[in-house]
């Protein structure tokens, strides 16, 4: 297992210059590189260089909450968490005339909360760290190896002793059960901070994975190294939960 | 058939998967185990719903101080 993992990261090492030359994909593209905003957001923009109201309303009943919701990440008030939210509205409006779209409006107003946050989060002595992945975690497993067949079993060695069932049967309602939700918002509270806060920005947000990039300024790899050690636990608890006999 | 991926190593490139960053020929790999392997089948069909269902969680409606502080926030800095 070890070998293959080995082998991946250098053919992703070889493959990786190809894939920056893609410009026309989006995802590939490193933090420095310049996004246009797309055209919905263009309209807002120029709406709130207008210094038109509506066009306000229409951004925080859009992003406020989950801005609230990100800082919340990094300070434990609430109401630190909403001044946050507030003080980053007034650097938007503010910066707004010299905005020049080199990221998408979206990502910007998320990366000047989070700059605030980590500020006020050292403060409060509170950092999260983004840049101590070490090596390890990468090939620590997220599925419990007891699921599996030996390695050095005579037949089907390294695969499933215990099968995932299928989810198709469960109905709509359990999934979107109260229970189900609260099971959900718990498992990633409990998580690392740093797995929580890309889970959140990114399966909670729907944020991009550049976007949360740019936001945490943190490296694609780590991002998905995050993202898939959260949404394994997610999927764990939820598994546990939805079918007891496991 | 020994350069097969086994249910173990697949799991843990089930995100690279989704995200599509996978290196063609290992994402081929993982279609080709896909194929004939129903455990992994679901774990992924699993993985999927578990993504849609944290999807669900987003909170949105501003309460209704919220709205009026941010509302006296833009009328200030409209004045200035
Ligand atoms: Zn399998």
């Amino acid at each position: 297992m070890k070998v293959f993992f080995v082998e991946l990261i250098i053919e992703k090492q070889r493959t990786e210059s190809k894939w920056f030359d893609m410009a026309d994909d989006v995802e590939y593209l490193s933090a420095n590189v310049p996004m246009h905003t797309n055209a919905d957001e263009m309209s807002l923009l120029n709406a709130l260089r207008a210094r038109d109201e509506s066009a306000f309303t229409q951004l925080v009943g859009q992003y406020h909450p989950s801005l609230v919701r990100l800082a919340r990440l990094f300070v434990q008030d609430e109401a630190v968490a909403e001044e946050l939210a507030q003080e980053t509205w007034l650097a938007v409006l503010n910066g707004i005339d010299h905005f020049e779209g080199r990221s998408s409006l979206k990502t910007w107003i998320f990366t000047i909360l989070t700059n605030k946050a980590k500020t006020r989060g050292q403060r409060e002595k509170r950092t999260i760290s983004f840049s101590d992945l070490d090596a390890t975690l990468q090939t620590q497993p997220t599925v419990d190896p007891g699921r599996f067949n030996e390695s050095n079993a005579e037949a089907w060695a390294n695969h499933w002793k215990t099968e995932p069932a299928s989810w198709s049967g469960i109905p709509e309602e359990s999934f979107l059960s109260h229970e189900t939700q609260n099971l959900i918002r718990r498992t990633i509270e409990s998580l690392p901070d740093n797995q929580r806060i890309v889970i959140d920005l990114r399966d909670v947000q729907e944020l991009s994975s550049t976007e949360v990039c740019n936001v945490l300024g943190i490296s694609e790899t780590n991002q998905r190294v995050l993202l898939h050690r959260a949404r394994a636990k997610v999927r764990q608890a939820l598994e546990d939960y939805l079918q007891p006999e496991h | 058939m020994e350069d097969n991926l086994t249910c173990k190593e697949l799991v843990e490139l089930v995100t690279e998967y989704l995200e599509g960053t996978l290196p063609e020929a290992i994402h081929l790999r993982m279609d080709h185990h896909l194929s004939d392997c129903d455990g992994c089948t679901h774990y992924v069909e699993q993985m999927r719903q578990t993504i849609r269902l944290t999807g669900r969680l987003k909170e949105e409606s501003l309460m209704p101080h919220q709205r009026d502080d941010l509302l006296r926030l833009f009328r200030d800095w409209k004045k200035s």
